[in-house]
């Protein structure tokens, strides 16, 4: 697979029955990973400080979240006096839409063909599916913002202030390291950026972007933590200040729907961090053209064992370092990782002309 | 080019529908197997057990009112940049060169804007007035050891 020629879907037929499944599949795949990586990060995070964790419900506790889950559903669904009552209920669906849909423009796996027609396992076809991922990740504001505003509270209003402004912040700094992506890989086409990757240098090395853009990477990651709302810069919620920050006053399933929403975002960066920087379901020494059912399969746990690697990163960076006060992260954003993202692009550019 | 984005309407009717079906099976299924009693000190809003002093509608720091003007400018950029990113490794060198001062002034331009900022102390989030004061001012209002102790 050279640059410019992706696997081509006949673009004026109808949407077939596989397509569908591909959508169903990966709204399943989120939905599914939320409560795994629950799980996965109250054990870990027992592991580190030396605890057990939960192990009681399940083999090794799995089945844990879905009894949270039960349990938040038959909590009493409380709105406090004074809250904007349409806004309230309002914020955490908008808060969980664009944090599910974000997964809609990651290509899981290499395309296979099924039923003599090539099926992409991807949701969204289109050419500018980056355009779609920054707009989602703009709009992951409003759920924030509208629930802190809404709640008539002054911790969850102080908490909201704080989120937005640190994810417009860091949405700048994502943008930037973005733009030198797109100029290495010559598309703003997530399939183009991952058949780009495939390949090696000196038969072992990859062709990953992490290697050619090491500080876009680095940049990216950085604002993909602070996008998420995670620690080191969950500000947004930090316990030890604003108690629960922008969903203080939320209970019942209003509050299961902002942690799912905050785990999906979390799913969601790992896989654009996967597919942008690490090669996506590409691996070393692939066999190019391969179009077999198996070997997709295979490509797809490719994908999500480098995800996996990066969700345990996550919650290991969660569990390991104390949070940034509120002037270090703006400092950090618009002090270290603008200018350092525009110096990579004018780098990035220089070296395009060699 | 036409179904490109069926998936990510069907994907979306998915989200609405979960969101919607558990919403709708939390505020009326569930109702009558959770507690409901409402009272008038659980449903003030959460102010760590004390009556809540005055309202939300709290002055916030004008910062955050700052970074929001600064954000737009910068997206705005950022929108211009990426279709940029996009072509200009496919031209022609002359073509590639040129393009590639313009863009450099375009985003110099704007990297002026943002040393303006910093040096005006705007991205400052504890802003301090000292540096616009005349040494004999700064004298004057820094406490002496003993007041500070």
């Amino acid at each position: 697979m050279g640059r410019g020629n992706r696997p081509v879907v006949k673009g004026d037929k109808a949407i077939r029955f596989w397509d569908i499944a591909v959508v169903i599949g990966v709204f399943a795949v989120v939905m599914q990973i939320v409560p795994l990586l629950v799980w996965a990060e109250r054990r870990i995070s027992a592991l580190i400080q030396d605890r057990v964790g939960p192990n009681r419900v399940g083999p090794f506790g799995l089945f844990q979240p879905l009894a949270d889950a039960i349990k938040l559903l038959f909590k009493e669904d409380v709105i406090p006096d004074g809250a904007d009552r349409f806004l309230f209920v309002l914020a955490p669906a908008l808060a969980f839409f664009p944090a599910a849909m974000t997964a809609t423009v990651i290509p899981f796996g290499a395309p296979m063909l099924i039923g003599g027609e090539m099926l992409q396992l991807q949701v969204c076809r289109g050419n500018v599916g980056m355009m779609l991922f920054m707009a989602l990740t703009g709009l992951s504001v409003y759920g924030i913002a509208f629930g802190g505003w809404a709640s008539n509270n002054k911790y969850a209003m102080l908490g909201s202030l704080r989120a937005s402004a640190q994810v417009l912040s860091y949405e700048i700094a994502m943008g930037i390291a973005l733009v030198s992506v797109f100029m290495t890989s010559q598309s703003v086409d997530l399939n183009t950026i991952v058949a780009d990757q495939t390949g090696t240098w000196m038969g072992f090395v990859p062709k990953w972007n992490v290697l050619k853009q090491p500080l876009a990477f680095v940049i990216f990651f950085i604002a993909a933590f602070a996008e998420t709302n995670r620690l080191p810069f969950d500000l947004a919620e930090c316990e030890a200040e604003l108690v629960g920050g922008y969903h203080t006053e939320y209970s019942s399933m209003k509050f299961s729907l902002f942690f799912l929403a905050e785990y999906a975002a979390m799913f969601s960066s790992c896989c654009m961090i996967t597919t942008l920087f690490l090669g996506g379901w590409s691996f070393p020494g692939m066999p190019a053209g391969e179009t077999g059912k198996l070997f997709s399969l295979l490509t797809v746990a490719v994908f999500f064992t480098k995800v996996a690697v990066l969700l345990f990163f996550f919650i290991v960076v969660r569990w390991t370092l104390p949070r940034f006060r509120f002037d270090q992260l703006m400092h950090l954003g618009w002090k270290t990782l603008i200018p350092l993202g525009l110096a990579n692009i004018a780098a990035t550019g220089v070296a395009a002309q060699l | 080019m036409r179904y490109d984005y069926v998936g990510v309407l069907i994907y979306l009717v998915l989200a609405v529908g979960f969101v919607l079906i558990g919403m709708t099976a939390q505020r009326f299924v569930s109702k009558f197997l959770r507690t409901n009693k409402p009272s008038a000190a659980k449903l003030s809003p959460y102010e760590c057990g004390e009556e809540p002093v005055g309202g939300t509608s709290i002055r916030f720091n004008i910062r955050f009112y700052v970074m929001a003007l600064v954000f737009i400018v910068f997206d705005v950029e950022i929108v211009l940049l990426f279709p940029w990113a996009r072509v200009f490794t496919e031209l022609y060198p002359y073509y590639r060169m040129t393009l590639f001062w313009d863009m450099l002034i375009f985003v110099g331009i704007l990297a002026l804007g943002l040393a303006y900022i910093w040096a005006k102390g705007d991205l400052e989030w504890v802003k301090t007035f000292r540096k616009h004061l005349s040494p004999a001012e700064k004298v004057a209002r820094t406490p002496s050891k003993k007041e500070a102790v």
